[in-house]
């Protein structure tokens, strides 16, 4: 007789999440609605700039390297404001994870915004739940190839979407529009389109919870943020068990004595559960409010039960609370069986305990000492730190930029009448739409002279929105400090001769030793 | 199958059946699509490893079937770009070199190419910087001081043709004889007035007593104020600059046995184009002289 080892590789078990309606639903569709219509309306919006600059409010020009957010253009040297975003957004993150656990996850993360949007789909063209569950089951059949077939060709078309509008974020959205219809756009164009295509099709269609369980870093990561006084999507224990069906009866007359469970503060009602009124089976032990209808079971799209407790699988979407809120509604008990919950605000207590409890001063603390902990008032600190000093830094940007870089091969010239020379090179940026005249001169300086490289005189013409590399030449005559002494300070100022603007770069000028 | 199942009480799950020491293993199965991409990437580095070249056999590694190679693609990016450079090339092989600086376009284009053809050709002797090396005698490019001519048909036909060697006829060519013949104090006389002549620190006397020598031996090439004359290469002795070195000491043993640089001939090696990139780029380096009856494009004010 040989044994068989245990598989060690299981197959996906699908996951047929039931429609739901309630708050957090209504949230949800109202985040999905925000957050694609950014995605798919921002390339589109106009906004003039003038001549020879792009007149998209929002356009990520790699081939210029330029980055444009409707008023601001950050050029490759300030890549320190997309570095600045990238950290707020991360204390951004750690902001929420540490006070509403893994509300991104569960709201805004695209993986769960598309997957909402394909179930929706899903649930449109195959029906609910139970539906989708026969429909899963039965053996291949006309019918069933129509319903998947529709299913999957409206997928496709909103992944198709998804990653035609992510290549408008590039170029002229209405120029590349056109230019992908007529078959005339860039390969990299097709190719972003067709991997976007895929990974959303893919992802949003079959992978969906897989994402997040077996790919995603972040939910790992967020372990390390939470803590008992977070806020999370929770089941009460105390309060819900020992679950069961109880009696019709005792339940409407719960309902009279408690009243409708909109009026009754969550908190409250369910400590005020003795003069509700218990449940009780059918054989007279006394119940929890947990009827183990499994409606929290069947909406999840994470397909877990989040009445065993914090799960790694859990995205806090909330629509088990919606779930349940519907059902303690339906059964006249208070709502806030499942709820955002404090696992440190939880009463000490173990089921079928209530009588225990209720002796006792127990009450949650409220919302406002949840949110303002130390760790969420330092997130935010820092959070508000950077954006203040991004906000600043560009405000006090300059208009006009220079760089001046000394050549130092090698570091000093002698001309035939004794003087010594240096040389520099000069970036000039302008960042205006149309081209621009900087003189250059220098600082207070005893005797020097400047020379530019292929112009007479100091004036150098720089090509709209661009840089000019400028070789600039410093002369000390024979008999100047600075053709003597082995350093010298030395500052170049530019100015910007249709606006006044001026800028300085300082640099040293190497002599004879 | 089901008997040997067995599942772990406390946390309800499946073991391997793995136990050591009583200690078992918890199965918790990796998805099975997770296996699949697995095997994907297998079949993908199979593919590839036919389509490009991977697997190293004794004389070279095998070329795979799309004939694919590094050293081609970048033989097929140079030819890309010197095909869309095409009309530049042709219009800078035929410009007037006096009118060079006034086509933007093509001037920079002149520049960027001969900064390559500088760095791959000139930088091992007059230096990456093209500030010469004075201890072996390679003259600094940078500085206003010429041997030969600095306007842009001055520098070409030097890098056309070369100085001093013996494969190009047309290369400039110039001699200084030996001056060992000389007595010691003629010598001395001699450096000393040579000095003076750029206000170095000299012997007043001496220099007086080798002003003569000087007008009899030296002048007829370096001038009678000791100019220089470019059109036979001799150098001014009058400036600042001092190729061999300005000291007593240099000048005398310049002297007694000059020492002469050669440069080669480019213009078989480089052809036209680059002969007159590399000039643009060398003319552009701070010592460019306009042509003649033009104001210095570089002097400012």
């Amino acid at each position: 007789m040989s044994t068989q080892a245990p598989p060690l590789f299981a197959p996906r078990e699908p996951i047929f999440p039931r429609r739901v309606n309630g708050f957090f639903r209504s949230l949800k569709w109202a985040i999905l609605i925000f957050t694609l219509g950014i995605y798919y309306v921002t390339p589109w919006i106009r906004w003039d700039r003038g001549p020879n600059l792009p007149d998209q409010a929002v356009l990520v020009d790699l081939a210029n390297r330029r980055f444009h957010f409707f008023w601001i253009e950050i050029w490759p040297h300030e890549f320190y404001f997309v570095a600045g975003l990238l950290i707020m957004a991360g204390l951004g993150l750690f902001l929420f994870t540490s006070s509403l656990g893994r509300v991104w996850c569960g709201y805004a993360c695209p993986q769960t915004v598309w997957s909402d949007l394909f179930m929706t789909v899903e649930r449109w063209i195959e029906g609910d739940r139970n539906a989708r569950i026969r429909l899963h089951k039965a053996p291949i059949s006309l019918r069933k190839a129509r319903l998947r077939g529709a299913k999957w060709a409206v997928w496709l078309l909103i992944a198709m979407a998804t990653g035609g509008a992510w290549v408008f974020y590039f170029a002229d959205a209405p120029t590349l529009a056109r230019d992908l219809v007529r078959l005339e756009a860039a390969p990299v164009a097709y190719a972003t389109i067709a991997v976007l295509t895929a990974t959303t099709f893919l992802f949003g269609g079959f992978m969906r919870e897989q994402v997040c369980i077996y790919m995603c870093p972040w939910p790992r990561i967020q372990g390390a943020m939470v803590d008992p006084g977070t806020l999370t999507v929770g089941y009460r224990r105390w309060r819900g068990e020992p679950r069961g069906k109880g009696g019709v009866k005792r339940a409407q007359a719960a309902a009279e004595a408690v009243g409708s469970g909109e009026a009754v503060a969550r908190y409250g009602a369910a400590l005020d559960k003795d003069s509700a009124g218990a449940r009780q089976s059918r054989s007279g032990e006394a119940l929890g409010d947990c009827i183990d209808c499994n409606a929290c079971v069947a909406v999840c799209p994470m397909g877990i039960d989040i009445r065993e407790g914090q799960q790694m699988e859990c995205i806090t979407c909330a629509l088990c609370i919606d779930a349940c809120d519907d059902v303690m509604d339906k059964i006249g008990r208070p709502r806030g069986l499942i709820d955002y919950l404090a696992l440190d605000d939880e009463p000490p207590t173990r089921p079928g305990e209530s009588a225990a409890m209720a002796d006792s001063n127990w009450r949650p603390k409220p919302l406002w000492q949840h949110v303002f902990r130390p760790r969420t008032v330092f997130y935010t600190l820092a959070w508000a730190a950077i954006g203040v000093a991004l906000v600043v830094a560009l405000f006090v940007r300059p208009e006009i930029d220079m760089t001046v870089a000394p050549v130092r091969n090698p570091t000093f010239v002698t001309l035939s009448d004794g003087s010594i020379r240096n040389a520099y090179d000069i970036r000039l940026r302008n960042k205006h739409g149309e081209a621009r005249d900087f003189r250059l001169s220098l600082g207070a300086a005893a005797g020097l002279k400047l020379a530019l490289e292929g112009y007479v005189g100091t004036t150098v013409a720089v090509p709209p929105d661009s840089t000019q590399r400028q070789r600039v030449y410093v002369i000390a005559p024979p008999e100047a400090p600075a053709a003597a002494r082995a350093r010298s300070d030395l500052r170049f100022w530019v100015e910007d001769v249709s606006s006044g603007a001026r800028a300085h770069g300082d640099t040293i000028f190497n002599g004879k030793e | 199958m089901t008997d040997n199942r067995k599942i772990d009480p406390t946390t309800g799950t499946e073991t391997t059946g793995h136990s050591w020491d009583g200690i078992e293993e918890l199965n918790t199965p990796l998805p099975r699509w997770w296996l699949w991409t697995f095997y994907a990437t297998v079949v993908w580095g199979v593919i590839y490893t036919i389509l490009y070249p991977a697997w190293p056999m004794v004389s070279g590694a095998t070329t795979g079937l799309l004939g694919y190679s590094t050293r081609g693609e970048v033989a097929a990016e140079i030819a890309r770009v010197e095909l869309s450079n095409a009309d530049l090339t042709e219009s800078l092989v035929t410009v007037d070199l006096g009118v060079l600086a006034e086509n933007e376009e093509l001037h920079r284009f002149a520049v960027q190419a001969g900064r390559s053809v500088f760095a791959a050709h000139c930088s091992q002797c007059h230096g990456a910087g093209a500030g010469g090396v004075k201890a072996s005698g390679y003259p600094n490019l940078l500085d206003d001081d010429w041997l030969w001519g600095g306007t842009m048909a001055e520098i070409t036909y030097t890098v056309r043709h070369g100085i001093r060697n013996e494969e190009d006829p047309e290369a400039r060519f110039s001699e200084m004889p030996p001056f060992d013949w000389m007595a010691p104090e003629e010598l001395d006389a001699t450096v000393h007035y040579v000095r003076s002549l750029s206000d170095l620190t000299h012997d007043a006397t001496a220099a007086g007593q080798g002003a003569k020598l000087y007008a009899d031996n030296c002048s007829s090439c370096h001038g009678a104020a000791g100019l220089g004359d470019r059109e036979i290469g001799a150098p001014n002795l009058a400036d600042a600059i001092w190729l061999r070195g300005d000291s007593y000491a240099d000048i005398l043993a310049q002297l007694k046995a000059p020492r002469m640089g050669v440069m080669p001939s480019w213009q078989a090696r480089l052809g036209e184009a680059e002969v007159r990139a590399v000039s643009a780029y060398v003319h552009g380096l701070g010592g460019g002289e306009a042509d003649v009856g033009e104001a210095a494009a570089t002097t400012a004010d």
